[in-house]
């Protein structure tokens, strides 16, 4: 074994890895919800589907886009990697395990992971591959011709069982963020009596703040459209 | 106090093992759980039945020797050890359910008896300075920042007792691990060896089966001498960067 692989096949390693594509997962939502955010502009979805034609053609915005698939598929392997080795760690149980002044999200991120990522399939199937391969009407802008996903993503939350899975989901990152982003921190060993206090404070705004503006969206298409 | 005992036997290492319920009469506040325990290995070496085995040494809460996992907390509801946690802190008529640490690298030995010596082995592969003795040296001849020599020891006072593997979800050594590479990390004595340290002790660490770190912090909660998460985060610092700079290929 390099030691390269040796040191990231290691706990810590694998943990390294964890908090990276974390801490770039997070960078991606940032990216995600402000550009999602003419969804909010009253013009029709024009803003939008100008935005998405962007974000699907630039090279630049592409080299980011796997990145961001790298990350998704780097950060569940590690994970099930890691589960599978802490549950091995202990294979009798006890018989009573009082919680320890531990938050549920620290304990319970692999099932909350879980949930997200069957929310990424749905959701991924239900716009990405649209966006990508889908037969999507085609509006004119100035001459220029975009595929209409506005229309796509102003049906889809005509549904209420959409807009209530969405919101779901979003509850459901919150508590997975509300640990990660500060335990990415500890994991890259950032623990600093300057900047901890920081970093806990920023996680704990980001962890409210971006899945709220995630939510907001299909709620407020669903009043607005229907 | 009278109080119901729920304890974990085992016979030896392959054996299944259960738990056994022991009512016990005329425990006094005043005593020390190990002393309960005392008693009723008396009660029970009386009636001819094998006494439960259980770790102990000093009863000063320094030694790191005694474990138990009683009532669904590492050295139950007080951070201190076993030996310091007092019966006070029950109420008479209480049920009391006392097991063994878990962990795969803590296999049984017999009842409440783990067997630690994953922690000797992880100390063996780089806790320690390689000094050549010689003539005393002069006091202060090195000089150590007041802040560190405390942070260094605040992680020296980890007495290995094995709690923070017993209340981790994931079996993880790391708070123990960090904190015996923190104390010689932080100081001037511990930079020789401090790449190889780190390595070595993660390597052995891993070796013994334990789980992975979480940062729930359920172990600094846990620990009877306040073994802070920094050192966790210090721990990693010096695995990556000894990762990157040693010459280990």
């Amino acid at each position: 074994m390099s030691w390269v692989t040796k040191t990231l096949s290691s706990t810590i390693g694998r943990k390294l890895i964890m908090a990276l594509t974390g801490l770039f997962l997070i960078l991606f939502l940032t990216g995600h919800v402000s550009g999602n955010l003419l969804l909010f502009k009253d013009d029709g979805g024009e803003a939008f589907n100008i935005y998405a034609k962007f974000m699907t053609t630039n090279p630049a915005v592409k080299l980011l886009s796997y990145l961001t698939y790298i990350s998704i598929i780097g950060h569940v392997v590690f994970s099930i990697w890691l589960s599978r080795r802490n549950k091995a760690a202990r294979p009798v149980g006890y018989g009573v395990s009082t919680p320890p002044s531990t938050t549920l999200s620290s304990r319970n991120m692999g099932i909350l992971g879980t949930i997200i990522l069957i929310f990424i399939v749905v959701h991924m199937q239900s716009f990405w591959a649209q966006m990508h391969w889908g037969d999507l009407p085609v509006v004119t802008y100035e001459g220029e011709q975009y595929k209409d996903l506005f229309s796509i993503v102003s049906f889809a939350f005509q549904n209420e069982l959409m807009v209530i899975g969405y919101v779901v989901a979003m509850a459901f990152l919150a508590f997975h963020l509300s640990h990660g982003f500060a335990s990415a921190f500890q994991t890259l060993g950032l623990n600093h009596a300057k900047y901890s206090p920081a970093i806990a404070v920023i996680g704990k705004i980001y962890c409210i703040l971006v899945p709220i503006l995630f939510a907001s969206m299909p709620v407020y298409i669903y009043f607005t459209q229907s | 106090m009278k109080l119901t005992l729920k304890i974990w036997r085992q016979k030896n290492a392959s054996d299944k093992g259960g738990f056994v319920t022991y009512p016990i009469d005329g425990i006094s506040t005043d005593m020390s759980f190990l002393e309960m325990m005392d008693v009723l290995n008396e009660e029970l070496a009386v009636k001819g039945d094998d006494p439960v085995h259980f770790d102990h040494d000093c009863r000063e809460g320094i030694c790191g020797m005694c474990s138990l996992y009683i009532n669904g907390h590492p050295h139950g509801p007080k951070q201190t050890t076993t030996c310091q946690l007092h019966m006070r802190s029950f109420s008479d008529g209480d049920t009391i359910t006392i097991e063994p640490w878990r962990a795969a690298a803590f296999p049984v030995v017999k009842d409440l008896v783990v067997d630690r010596g994953a922690f000797d082995r992880i100390i063996q592969a780089g806790g320690y300075v390689s000094v050549n003795t010689g003539g005393v040296p002069d006091a202060n001849e090195i000089p150590i920042p007041k802040r560190i020599a405390d942070e260094a020891f605040d992680s020296a006072t980890c007495i290995g007792c094995g709690a923070c593997v017993a209340a981790c979800k994931n079996a993880s050594a790391m708070l123990f691990t960090s904190a015996k590479i923190s104390q010689l990390a932080m100081l001037p004595q511990g930079q020789v060896e401090r790449m190889s340290r780190a390595e070595k002790m993660v390597a052995q660490m891993d070796a013994e089966g334990f789980g992975a770190c979480t940062n729930t912090g359920a172990c600094e909660a846990e620990c009877p001498k306040g073994i802070s998460l920094t050192n966790i985060a210090r721990m990693n610092r010096e695995y990556f960067s000894a990762s990157v700079k040693s010459e280990n290929v």
